[in-house]
């Protein structure tokens, strides 16, 4: 299997255009002779599905949902960058590609990066032409709004609800491929296994979800958009089905795994409030534009906060980083709230938040214009904490949001697995260790909309004529596997929940895996791993069987690959003896307390091979070259 | 809190349903309701019963997955609210609450408070786009819309596809959601190309679904959880009546 991740000679400007005008091409005529399985209908997913579809392929789409619509780009809130350049403030394709590349704290590809910022503007005409309803200013033009890591404004939103309008945008343009017949659409199905056979990939085994039916798709590629696996830490600001079975199997089918341990922390999430709840909700870090983090000088002080005066009040941020201030990256953001509450100056009954404060944006530009920009989400806090967020400040706290990490992928989103083709989340490629807001909706609409549609047909040009089937040795190996699987997991009977099993495990790596780690607690984690998860197939209780729809079921496979995963982005954390991005080890700091990289050592991706069960993974470095960018240590002052 | 659950209970698609009834006990007024059918479902497992199926997902009001009868309003009491986002805060230590799956002839159970909503899809296929393939799009800027114009189209976009509004009319009819789908495009400038044939190709597709009839009842706009107007149902009748009126005929406008 080749590891080459293919990034175009050329200077920086130019690769991808010049790759394009290169890349093989399938006619016309040619295309409803290939057959293209896409698993995951979220924004990177349906817009592959839709564009592959425009252009006459024959696409089978799968999601686990009842309705591609579902997806959890849906909950996406604040906007998507595009170096637009409509407030005239400086912005550039370069600058996008600058902020993107320094945000991921120089662990990313530049080669990626530069076209994934060209292509942010095509996004946002391809967005405005179906009707998606961004903000606008009276003159009838879009309206723009700022983000973390950026000095300019080039976030185009819908209200807090951008995620949403963008995936229906992309949902309807895959409805209309539905209608015109070259998309099959397979929903409430899950993707259990990748099928591959001399290191290529053959199709996928799913299991529909209402009848418990195992199936086999043979296609000539395979699509994974199946987003990300913040859910290994129980709580998250993920869906609650949000998974990372579907990358995991093609891992352990021979697909490399890179960077796992690069997770984000979002700073501005609703603290939790007791032991049952089920997950953490974000308010949009849009609400940064306005709002001023907080916490009061004395741990010991417990008046109210609108009784703390001004000289009471630490605004840590913008005294620590005066030209950012608010607005520094989300790693930044987190690990400083995460202080504050260390100190014991949280705020809350629970003293585990800090204060993000919308009174000075209130009084100068009045409640209406708070209202208009941020209603839906001081709702949304209101409902949850039963607290009004115009008379009280909004508590936040950091919370697992977004996983930089995924499978590997060279240049054209192929994966070291012939015809395994990964986009948005789940693969690792365009925010090396730490992603700026506003960037998943533009990464993954860049890989569907206007990446893969080129690359894909690269691939499949000389493959014309190649039959596929699901009559092989290998499909039916792999089925086998598949139902074994199920069938162990129904037969355990044991005593504890899925949940029950899930809450310790996301205990166990948010404690040594997340907003901080060092090295003790990492080796204390891939010691209590082990163990939990041994426990976990002794005393599994699942009620009911695998012939109807079985919630239980369908999570405690994906707990099942949650655990394996949990080992590796571990084992991935203690090897990279380095602070980057959201990758913070607690020995590799600065003076002041900031991450301090090491580019002598650990500017690589780090891409790790399944080699069985119970073995230890094969560690492969794809080196990161700066050809046009100079690493500096980042700095947000 | 202590609570008795009165909950519909269905082992598949095309079986009899009853009611069953269970306590519980130890609910903090800080969870939500599904957080509240979590704690039953964990108490279920353990003593070696089926758990209650619903569907939910992103637990924040947007995914539009969950959706359930709680004492005969959809989503329950308070408004503006999914049901994923309704706290136990809302009720008394001691109440008794039924909860019931949406109940459509179009929507059929599959099992429990999980029913197929797949008629939706179908109603977006017949037409709820723009018929604009990835790469012809023009420069953003060059097609500007009115700021009230946009505002509107995203009121109306902002519908999450649950289900409610049908659940919750006496006539089991979908024209909030049809019309919400409609008006989004059908205000934009975008949309005007296909407007009349958009409109017929929707209202027609809800039709064939199996939906019932608007009789003006509003309570799907009071259901709603996202205040989707009822507004919109006059405008989708403005534009049904008007493509007709121009001939327009339901056809296959995907390509």
């Amino acid at each position: 299997m080749a590891f080459d991740p293919r990034v175009p000679a050329g200077p920086l400007e130019h690769k991808w255009l010049g790759h394009r005008d290169h890349l093989r091409l399938v006619a016309p005529a040619n295309r409803p002779k290939f057959e293209i399985i896409i698993v995951g209908t979220g924004l990177a997913g349906a817009s592959a599905a839709a564009t592959l579809g425009e252009a006459g392929y024959r696409v089978k789409a799968f999601t686990f949902h009842d309705s591609p619509r579902r997806a959890h780009s849906i909950a996406a809130q604040g906007g998507i960058n595009a170096a637009k350049n409509y407030r005239n403030d400086g912005d550039s394709v370069f600058r996008l590609f600058y902020d993107t590349i320094k945000g991921g704290d120089f662990r990313s590809r530049e080669a990626n990066v530069y076209r994934l910022a060209e292509l942010s503007v095509e996004i946002i005409d391809q967005a405005v032409a179906q009707g998606v309803p961004f903000a606008r200013e009276y003159g009838g033009f879009l309206d723009n709004r700022s983000f973390g890591g950026a000095q300019v404004a080039r976030t185009f939103y819908a209200r807090g609800q951008t995620g949403q309008q963008l995936l229906l945008g992309a949902y309807q343009a895959m409805a209309r491929q539905i209608e015109a017949g070259t998309v099959e659409l397979f929903p409430r199905t899950e993707m259990l296994d990748l099928v591959v056979e001399e290191g290529r990939a053959q199709g996928i085994v799913a299991r529909n979800l209402v009848t418990g039916e195992i199936s086999c798709h043979a296609a000539h590629a395979v699509v994974l958009a199946t987003g990300g696996y913040s859910n290994v830490y129980y709580l998250s600001t993920n869906a609650k089905a949000s998974n990372v079975t579907a990358i995991w199997r093609a891992y352990r089918r021979g697909a490399y795994f890179a960077n796992p341990c690069f997770t984000q922390i979002h700073p501005t999430c609703i603290p939790p409030s007791g032991e049952f709840q089920s997950k953490l909700t974000l308010m949009s870090e849009s609400l940064r534009n306005d709002g001023r983090i907080w916490v009061p000088k004395d741990a010991a002080d417990t008046r109210h906060a609108a009784q703390i005066p001004e000289s009471d009040r630490d605004y840590y941020l913008e005294t620590k980083y005066p030209s950012f201030g608010n607005l520094v990256p989300r790693d930044v953001a987190s690990r400083n709230a995460k202080a504050a509450v260390d100190e014991g100056r949280g705020v809350g009954v629970r003293k585990n938040g800090v204060f993000l404060d919308l009174e000075d944006a209130i009084k100068r530009l009045g409640r209406d214009a708070i209202e208009e920009r941020y209603g839906n989400l001081f709702e949304m806090y209101e409902r949850i904490t039963a607290e009004n967020p115009y008379q009280v400040p909004m508590r936040i706290f950091p919370a697992p949001h977004y996983t930089m990490g995924g499978l590997w992928v060279d240049y054209d989103l192929m994966s070291n697995v012939e015809g395994l083709f990964v986009l948005g989340e789940a693969n690792f490629s365009d925010h090396g260790a730490n992603r700026l807001g506003a960037s998943a909706l533009m990464q993954g609409l860049a890989d569907g909309y206007f990446v893969l549609p080129y690359t894909l047909a690269n691939f499949l040009a000389p493959r014309l004529g190649e039959r596929v089937t699901v009559d092989s040795e290998a499909f039916r190996r792999t089925e086998v596997e598949v139902q074994e699987r199920v069938q162990q997991l129904l037969s355990i009977d044991g005593k504890r929940s899925v949940d029950s099993f899930q809450r310790d495990l996301g205990r166990i790596v948010w404690d040594y895996c997340g907003m901080s780690r060092n090295e003790r607690g990492l080796e204390t984690a891939l010691q209590e791993i082990p163990t939990l998860r041994e426990e976990y197939y002794e005393n599994l209780r699942i009620v009911g069987n695998g012939e109807s729809l079985n919630a239980s079921l369908e999570k405690a496979g994906r707990v099942a690959d949650f655990f394996e995963l949990a080992e590796l982005m571990c084992r991935d954390a203690l090897s990279r003896n380095e602070s980057c991005g959201g990758h913070f080890r607690e020995e590799y700091q600065t003076r002041d307390g900031e991450a301090l990289r090491d580019d002598d050592h650990f500017a690589h991706v780090s891409a790790w091979e399944y080699l069985g069960p119970e073995q230890i993974p094969a560690l492969h470095k794809e080196h990161l070259h700066f050809e046009t960018v100079q690493p500096t240590q980042r700095s947000y002052k | 809190m202590r609570l008795t659950l009165k909950v519909w209970r269905q082992d598949g698609p095309h079986r009899v349903g009853r009611f069953e009834t269970f306590e519980v006990e130890d609910i903090s007024p800080d969870y939500s309701f599904l957080e509240m059918l979590d704690v039953l479902n964990e108490r279920l497992e353990e003593r070696g019963e089926r758990p209650v199926a619903f569907e939910h997902d992103c637990r924040e009001g947007i995914c539009g997955s969950c959706g359930m009868m709680v004492n005969g309003q959809a989503h329950g009491a308070r408004a503006r609210t999914t049901v994923c986002q309704l706290h136990m805060r809302e009720f008394k230590d001691g109440d008794e609450i039924q909860v019931e799956p949406w109940r459509a002839r179009a929507f059929p159970v599959l099992q429990d408070l999980v029913v197929d909503r797949s008629a939706f899809d179908r109603i977006i296929e017949a037409g709820g786009y723009i018929s604009v393939s990835t790469g012809s799009a023009p420069e953003a800027n060059m097609i500007p819309v009115q700021k009230e114009v946009a505002e509107a189209a995203f009121d109306a976009a902002t519908c999450i596809g649950c289900g409610a509004c049908v659940a919750q009319c006496p006539n089991a009819a979908a024209q909030l959601f049809t019309a919400a789908k409609i008006s989004h495009l059908n205000l934009l400038p975008q949309g005007q190309p296909e407007r009349w044939h958009r409109a017929v190709n929707m209202v027609e597709q809800m039709e064939a679904e199996g939906f019932g009839s608007c009789a003006n009842y509003r309570e799907c706009e009071a259901a709603c959880p996202k205040s989707i107007s009822i507004d919109w149902i006059a405008k989708m009748n403005r534009d049904y009546l008007r493509a007709k009126l121009r001939g327009v005929k339901k056809m296959k406008i995907a390509g």
